[in-house]
């Protein structure tokens, strides 16, 4: 299994108050396994994608990524697994404004230390597999929407993870350029990755083969297309 | 290789992010400049001064020992020296007789008198009494002619050696050797001309006229005060031949044991030791200065590095989204903070070392790039922006990457 998430929880505090955001959650997810997570909103979707990402840590319960037990890593070597295994798109991007396409998407290779010759190479692999050839000295404010996300895809894929997760990647977009977004994940897909996509949309997520559904920081259900 | 491509980030970052905010960076640059650029400046002055100082007083000579009624340096009461007695003539040959460690005695007597020749009339010029000994004592050659012999002494000769300053107002390119000249009424043959010795402290060394001290003796009184110059040719011995001629003074004014010298023996330690002194002070004070500028650049670096964290939370969670470690992140800030400062300091160092420069062009003083001061300068500039920069980086640091990324969204 390349993901194994036992009775996870998490739980917020607010100052006097604890806001239960995940309530016991188990999950087993596969490689090459492409996953859709919905719900209602304030349903505990975004805060499974960070715990995912390791971006955050549960509350409580167990969470082995890729035979790492990730609940017990330190900062380093979260941060390793971070760029190693996980690449993350957001909802709103979250690119270097100050920094042209080519920059932001070699950026995890400046963090594992990869040469500069490879690693403008593999930038600009990536960003020719999602289409930005003629874009790479653009800074994102020069990039519309889609571009921009498609910049970060390329992030997000450039250091080749055992998963790709997206919070709502389309959810800034507008329906034609979501369904641009959603066909290369359905590339990233047949090519052997990992995907686990976060959304609101019925016509997105259908684009997944698995659709998990949580409500109230349960998982309401888990269905797999036949 | 892998450190190299980090450092090529970091550098790029800070220097986007100060490009980014070019006034802002100037302004809080501007402490350290400051801080710095006094400090340089001092620093640049003092080392030029050193050296400066530090040659003039070889010209004295470090084996070389001077008996005179005055000290060299006056600590305390004026009135006691005031009312000593002046060196006199029988001192002297008791000093030149007596004295075994000296290699050469001289004796000294000044006036300022009118120099003439023909249509040149020459004011207030140095005239000094000595013997044939006086070149060796204040290593004065001859380059034309010949310096005053015994005789010229014993027999109270009309004969005058004239520095090449002198030489060259009275007889410009003529030649000197020969001539006569009127010092105040009397005639004066000049024997030699003596080799240039430059400038001590902006004062020309080499416009004066040595004549026989018998000859001076005679024609301006017996009884002007001396100074006695002593030289050894082991300058190892100079405190011995110092007690040596404290004793031979000292039993030649029948002192009582238990009496202080009424008479001083001064040496050019006395100039450089109160030099060091007079410099070290200068120093703290420069120190102390530059110090607290720097101390308030660092608090402006500090200020302006909290607020970049604060408006970059985004980044930093960008950052430690795709892999940044916290030590990535802390060196990150810390780099930006060390390059606002060293920019600073930079800039510091350039104004610093020209302001040195005019201080010390002022003064007719010409020196190098020193590369001490520009270590001060980078040293000190990139010790406050590690210390500066510190805690705000360290904040970066630990900053959660979720919190971060959620920041003002
Ligand atoms: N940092 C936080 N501090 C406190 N409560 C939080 C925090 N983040 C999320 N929550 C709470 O946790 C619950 C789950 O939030 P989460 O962001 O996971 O929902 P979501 O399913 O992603 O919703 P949406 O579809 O609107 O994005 C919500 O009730 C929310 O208010
Ligand atoms: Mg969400």
């Amino acid at each position: 299994m390349l993901i194994e998430i036992a009775s996870l929880a998490k739980t917020y505090q607010l100052g006097e108050i604890q806001v239960p955001a995940l309530k016991t959650v188990d999950l087993k997810i596969g490689k090459n396994e492409y996953v859709a997570i919905m719900g209602p909103s304030g349903s505990g979707k975004s805060t499974l994608m960070n715990i995912l990402g390791c971006l955050d840590v549960p509350s409580s319960g167990k969470y082995i990524l890729n035979e790492h037990d990730v609940s017990t890593m330190d900062d380093n070597q979260l941060a390793f697994i971070r760029n190693k295994e996980i690449g993350f798109v957001f909802q709103t991007f979250n690119l270097l404004s100050r920094a042209n396409a080519l920059h932001n998407v070699e950026l995890p290779l400046i963090y594992n230390g990869t040469p500069r010759n490879e690693r403008r190479q593999m930038a600009e692999q990536a960003l020719d597999r999602v289409g930005l050839g003629d874009r790479k000295t653009h800074k994102p404010n020069e990039l519309s929407g889609g571009q921009r996300q498609r910049v970060a895809i390329a992030r997000a894929l450039i250091n080749n993870p055992s998963i790709i997760l997206a919070d709502e990647p389309t959810g800034n977009l507008d329906s034609k350029t979501g369904e641009e977004i959603m066909r290369i994940f359905t590339d990233l897909h047949q090519a052997g990755n990992t995907i686990i996509l976060v959304t609101h949309e019925e016509y997105i997520a259908r684009h997944a083969k698995r659709i998990i559904r949580l409500f109230d920081g349960f998982i309401q259900s888990d269905e797999t297309a036949a | 290789m892998r450190i190299l491509t980090l450092y090529r980030e970091y550098f790029s970052m800070a220097w986007d992010a100060l490009r980014s905010h070019k006034m802002r960076s100037f302004l809080t640059t501007l402490g350290i400049l400051i801080g710095v650029t006094t400090i340089i400046t001092i620093w640049t002055t003092i080392e030029g001064l050193n050296q400066y100082v530090y040659g003039q007083l070889s010209n004295i000579g470090s084996s070389s020992i001077y008996v005179e009624k005055f000290p060299w340096v006056i600590t305390g009461d004026f009135w006691k020296y005031r009312n000593r007695k002046e060196v006199n003539w029988k001192e002297y040959q008791a000093v030149l007789k007596q004295v075994t460690l000296a290699s050469h005695v001289a004796p000294e007597v000044f006036s300022i008198k009118k120099v003439e020749f023909k249509k040149i009339q020459l004011e207030g010029v140095f005239i000094i009494g000595s013997s044939e000994a006086y070149t060796f004592t204040s290593s004065v050659y001859p380059v034309e002619g010949r310096f005053i012999t015994e005789q010229d002494v014993s027999n109270n000769r009309f004969v005058t050696v004239l520095g090449s300053e002198l030489a060259k107002r009275l007889f410009d390119k003529e030649n000197a050797v020969g001539k006569r000249i009127k010092i105040d009424n009397d005639v004066y043959l000049v024997i030699g001309v003596l080799e240039k010795k430059g400038n001590f402290f902006g004062q020309s060394m080499d416009d004066y006229a040595v004549v026989p001290i018998g000859t001076f003796r005679r024609v301006y009184g017996m009884h002007r005060g001396l100074r006695i110059s002593v030289m050894t040719d082991y300058p190892e011995q100079i405190e011995d031949l110092k007690d040596e001629v404290r004793g031979v003074m000292r039993k030649e004014r029948k002192l009582h044991p238990s009496a202080e010298d009424d008479f001083s023996i001064n040496q050019q330690d006395m100039l450089s030791d109160l030099y060091k002194k007079l410099t070290s002070t200068l120093f703290a004070i420069v120190f102390i200065i530059g110090g607290i500028s720097l101390l308030v650049g660092g608090i402006g670096i500090m200020n302006i590095m909290l607020v970049s964290v604060t408006e970059r939370t985004r980044e930093i969670g960008i950052r430690k989204a795709i892999g940044a470690t916290r030590s990535n992140i802390l060196t990150q800030f810390l780099l930006e903070a060390v390059a606002i400062s060293s920019m600073g300091g930079l800039i510091g160092i350039i104004f610093g070392y020209l302001a040195g420069l005019a201080v010390l062009a002022q003064m007719d003083i010409t020196t190098g790039v020193s590369l001490t001061s520009i270590m001060i300068g980078f040293g000190f500039s990139a010790f406050v922006g590690i210390t500066a920069g510190f805690y705000p980086a360290y904040k970066a640091s630990k900053l959660s990457p979720i919190e971060s990324l959620r920041y003002d969204q």
